[in-house]
């Protein structure tokens, strides 16, 4: 929690450069790499390189992604895991790959009112702090990380 | 004809409907915190928030500003003159038809009746003020009450409240309202109203302003944060107000 509102000086900063950065809304943000939604699931990965399960992991805890603020992952060794989504154990069983990947780049095409934050999009976004404007939450390296990790919860 | 008049009928009813209060009744910040926070604040001697309290006492009866005039030179005891005022609070300024806090309210009298520049916001000085102000109506029923003048302000400060914002993308209704009792990493979520505020939080290790704290939950989705006292933040302190009807003033209150 201390650093989802790490409150410190950064946040006049952001504040400031807010403020000026209102024009900048306007001016659509550059369209992501494409790819190809098929029923529920993104069957190609959104890189070449194979994803990586161990950096996956780091990125899931990471303050980018901060994955656990709402899921829970089975291994012991994390202090605080948030129960505002379901637990993420099993999931790499239940789901494949495929399925995995369009959960993490944008859950919302899945289900309109989540809340779970759409990882790979930066359309369709309002108000959004000039520092991470224009920027998905995670690169595509990344993603595919992170459905490696998932992957691994059998 | 009837149609038109049925569907004017239903835009009433709904623009009614977004002001009404929740049916069910709300639920302080403080009965989801642990219970060392809630020990913290029901004790006036451990609550930390006491000490700004305190210093709003002395600044009170303390002459300020080329009309070397005190608080109480005009409103005299604090106890009794403002005493349910934090409960009416946000209101519509009727000089300006904007909303104005308590915050605001202080401000105003600085700069007309004793000819002081204005406090800045988050200064101790105006948080000392407001926590003491709002202390005198600590355990008063919040009453702000929809009419005329304010339901323009109400229904943005609503409008705000479901907008989804930030590269998060989440709205304040979708932690406070959809997941209220859950956790989100080690915190609790709350209800989010802002009736114990200005409050003393032990991640500030200071009193702060109920700006403060929505400041964080705006930076928390990664959206632009409105700046303190501006029009966006106070429409929401409105609404929250508005629906925090049938919970009572907590000020100084205590949160992690
Ligand atoms: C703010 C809350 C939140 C955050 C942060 C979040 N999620 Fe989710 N996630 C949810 C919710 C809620 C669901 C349940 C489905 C729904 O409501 O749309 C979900 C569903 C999922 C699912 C599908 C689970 C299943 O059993 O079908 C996966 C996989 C997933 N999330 C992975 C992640 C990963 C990986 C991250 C971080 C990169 C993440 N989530 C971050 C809220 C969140
Ligand atoms: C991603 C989740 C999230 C979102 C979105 C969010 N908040 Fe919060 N908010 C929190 C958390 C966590 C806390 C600290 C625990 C608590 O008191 O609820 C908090 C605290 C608060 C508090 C203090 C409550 C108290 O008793 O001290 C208020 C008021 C509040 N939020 C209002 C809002 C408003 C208004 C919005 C929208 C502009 C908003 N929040 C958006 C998570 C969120």
């Amino acid at each position: 929690m201390r650093r989802f509102y790490r409150n410190a000086r950064r946040t006049w900063c952001i504040a400031a450069f807010g403020a000026v950065a209102g024009c900048a809304a306007l001016v659509p943000p550059e369209p992501l790499p494409a790819f190809t939604v098929a029923g529920d699931a993104i069957p190609v990965p959104l890189v070449q390189a194979a994803g990586d399960s161990a950096r996956g992991r780091t990125v899931m805890a990471g303050r980018d992604a901060n994955c656990l603020l709402c899921h829970a992952i089975p291994e012991s060794g994390e202090r605080f895991m948030g129960n505002v989504a379901p637990p993420l154990s099993g999931v790499g069983a239940r789901l494949s790959s495929a399925q995995l990947r369009l959960r993490v780049v944008d859950q919302s095409r899945l289900n309109r009112d989540t809340v779970m934050p759409s990882y790979y999009r930066v359309n369709g976004l309002t108000r959004v702090a000039e520092a991470y404007r224009g920027k998905p939450i995670l690169t595509a390296q990344q993603v595919e990380d992170v459905v490696a990790y998932l992957q691994t919860l059998r | 004809m009837i149609r038109r008049f049925l569907q004017a009928g239903v835009v009433a009813l709904l623009l009614m409907q977004s002001v009404a209060l929740a049916a069910t009744s709300p639920r302080s910040g403080i009965t989801y915190a642990g219970a060392d926070v809630r020990a913290l604040q029901a004790d006036d001697f451990a609550n930390p928030g006491m000490l700004w309290v305190a210093r709003g006492e002395k600044l009170w009866s303390t002459p300020a500003g080329r009309n070397n005039k005190a608080c109480a030179s005009c409103h005299q005891e604090a106890a009794s003159s403002m005493k349910g005022v934090a409960a009416r609070y946000p209101r519509i300024d009727t000089a300006t038809g904007k909303v104005i806090n308590i915050e605001g309210r202080i401000n105003t009298c600085r700069e007309r009746n004793q000819a002081a520049d204005p406090l800045q916001y988050e200064s101790e000085e105006l948080l000392a003020l407001t926590a003491y102000v709002a202390h005198q109506s600590r355990g008063m029923p919040v009453a702000v009450v929809a009419d005329a003048a304010n339901r323009p302000h109400l229904e943005r400060g609503r409008e705000i409240y479901y907008r989804r914002q930030g590269q998060m993308n989440l709205a304040c209704v979708n932690c406070h309202e959809q997941n209220a009792g859950r956790k989100l990493l080690a915190e609790t979520i709350s209800e989010g109203h802002g009736n114990a505020y200005p409050a003393y939080r032990l991640e500030w290790q200071a009193t702060g302003s109920l700006h403060r704290r929505l400041r964080a939950c705006y930076f928390g989705v990664r959206a632009v944060m409105p700046a303190f006292g501006s029009d966006e933040l106070l429409d929401l302190e409105l609404y929250l107000a508005r629906r925090a009807t049938g919970l009572t003033v907590e000020t100084p209150g205590v949160r992690r």
